[in-house]
């Protein structure tokens, strides 16, 4: 029983860990709360539902269609909402109530589109086998979504830490004024970092559709709270904080389920911010955020 | 009344009620925004008042007022709770939490049987006049208007011009943020008990995420640079929707595009400083005119 819930926390885990990341990293390069990334991760979800439904499409052309719509979507906000803020000295909370009203925008339109129903992947889309290790039940699709969840965050660490263009995310992160004076297109680098954080959070998007069976509207809500919870709990910017967070998150969710009560899924992250914040609000890995004076 | 008052009133009423709480909100979001902080936070504090103050009418039969008073107290001690360990640290950290906090309410409502579970509290007694309205928006006018020039208010001021500079300057910044999202609190906490009162029912779905963006948005429109930003923010966007309903679905993209707009293109809001030099001149022109 134990050891079962165990791939669950894992399917889980690893899916807030990849949407986590995106998050983060937008923090970290861009210095940006984007509030808006529970609508990239349902537009991920939705992208997938229709690369399925309607053109028939395999799973890994799936999840490349819904890091595609993410990452677009990711691009249109940082031109729209993002980047005329940047040119600007604003108070530092305007980025953030942009990309609130982005949210908004996006979800309502969903919402008139869509409606508010509930939906879902043919029958048997990913077949319904399952494999034993170790006395571990993993249903091929439990698999399917910590291999590809796992193989993205190592794309993720090596693009980061052995590219040219990982260099340039790293190096603005560090000081995005000394970026530039060295010849770093600065701009391109925050377009880079929110498309392909978009996409990540694209790629969760579907594998949470399909790990749950259900696509709707609102499902962005949730995640990006716990996105929130995730961040903190490993330290805002950090990668690696993102990735333990996330399964950290996980796990709790999935044993507090199994062994208290389901009623109170959804307030275990908060309950774990609060408790961060409380005894260590730097995080597991981070250090404490303070505005520069 | 002639004929047609009256029933423009009885279709309206509830509306002209509303226009009052929804100033109430901005006014509670106004005072943390005042001082920089962002709490998204306060649909869950009128949450929390509204069921306060209904269940006492209800199973203990407390005079309104009381009520509301307790209404607006336990929102502002949980207030306290969240904020000291939050408001230590840089704005953004107050919103993520408070973002958080507005689930856990709701799931709390959810799960609690003296809340009446999904299905809400309902029947709750009609005890929210007009005149109950008047006065209390009189209070908060009158608080914000002495809160200006006050000690308090020049703090909380240069907190948000520059914190580090206030801090610097032996302002005890984290003592005086949670205070101003205590006092938030209660407002919001306050504002929900009327509302609970004239509604007749709360439900657990009125104070997720969603309304707290419609609370941002009364305060973000109007701008808070002074206190009557989110009193004429909220009343447009109080107003505004009714007008719009031909829209349908689409009408709840309107407060993303108003945040948008507001944010990039009139980032002082409607009510800046200008305004009241505005409007000034406008008159002294008129008056050459005449």
């Amino acid at each position: 029983m134990f050891f079962q819930q165990i791939a669950n926390a894992l399917a889980l885990g690893s899916v807030y860990s990849l949407f986590a990341i995106g998050f983060t990293l937008i923090f970290g390069v861009l210095e940006v709360i984007t509030l808006a990334h529970g609508a990239v991760f349902m537009i991920g979800a939705f992208a997938g539902l229709i690369a399925v439904t309607k053109f028939n499409f395999s799973i890994i052309p799936t999840i490349l269609i819904s890091m595609l719509a993410s990452g677009l979507a990711g691009f249109i906000i940082d031109l729209v909402a993002v980047k005329p803020l940047r040119a600007r000295k604003f108070h530092h909370l305007a980025p953030m109530i942009a990309t609130i009203g982005s949210a908004t925008i996006i979800i309502s339109i969903y919402q008139g589109i869509f409606g508010a129903e509930v939906y879902r992947f043919p029958f048997d889309f990913v077949p319904s086998d399952s494999y034993e290790f170790y006395g571990i039940q993993l249903t091929l699709l439990q698999l399917m979504i910590i291999g590809t969840s796992f193989l993205l965050m190592v794309i993720m660490i090596l693009l980061l830490n052995k590219t040219k263009w990982g260099k340039a995310v790293r190096a603005v992160a560090e000081s995005s004024k000394t970026a530039a004076l060295l010849g770093i297109p600065v701009e391109k680098v925050y377009q880079f970092t929110m498309v392909i954080s978009s996409a990540f959070g694209g790629a969760a998007g579907v594998l949470t559709g399909l790990n749950f069976n259900a696509i709707h509207t609102f499902m962005g809500g949730p995640i990006l709270l716990r996105g929130i919870a995730v961040i903190i709990l490993g330290g805002m910017g950090d990668i690696r904080g993102a990735m333990f967070g996330g399964l950290i998150l996980g796990f709790s969710e999935v044993l507090s389920v199994a062994y208290i009560s389901s009623d109170f899924r959804d307030a275990v992250s908060f309950g774990l911010l609060f408790f961060i914040l409380l005894i260590k609000p730097s995080g597991i890995f981070g250090k404490v955020m303070e505005r520069k004076g | 009344m002639p004929e047609y008052l009256t029933s423009f009133w009885q279709t309206y009423n509830t509306l002209f009620y509303t226009i009052f709480v929804h100033g109430m909100l901005g006014l509670s979001i106004y005072i943390t925004l005042a001082c920089g902080q962002l709490s998204l936070g306060n649909a869950a504090f009128m949450g929390i008042g509204a069921y306060t103050a209904a269940l006492l009418t209800i199973h203990m039969g407390l005079p309104f007022g009381l009520s509301l008073i307790f209404g607006g107290i336990l929102p502002a001690v949980v207030a306290l709770i969240i904020g000291i360990p939050t408001l230590r640290l840089s704005g953004v950290y107050l919103a993520m939490a408070t973002l958080g906090f507005g689930e856990v309410v709701r799931v709390v409502f959810l799960n609690m049987e003296i809340t009446g579970g999904s299905l809400g509290l309902n029947g709750i007694p009609l005890k929210t006049e007009l005149w109950h309205l008047f006065i209390v928006m009189g209070i908060l006018i009158y608080f914000f208007i002495k809160l200006k020039n006050s000690r308090f208010g020049r703090i909380l001021e240069a907190i948000n011009e520059d914190e580090v500079a206030a801090s610097v300057m032996g302002i005890k910044t984290t003592y005086f943020k949670v205070w101003a999202f205590a006092i938030g609190a209660f407002i919001a906490g306050v504002a929900g008990g009327l509302n609970a009162h004239f509604t007749f029912f709360v439900s657990p779905r009125e104070y997720g995420f969603e309304p707290a963006v419609d609370i941002l948005t009364f305060a973000i429109l109007g701008g808070t640079r002074t206190f009557w930003g989110p009193l004429v923010g909220s009343t447009i966007l109080t107003i505004l929707p009714e007008m719009l309903r031909f829209l349908g679905p689409y009408r709840l993209a309107l407060n993303g595009i108003i945040l948008l707009l507001v944010v990039l293109y009139l980032p002082n809001g409607i009510v800046n400083k200008d305004t009241f030099d505005n409007l000034k001149r406008l008159f002294k022109e008129k008056r050459r005119n005449a």
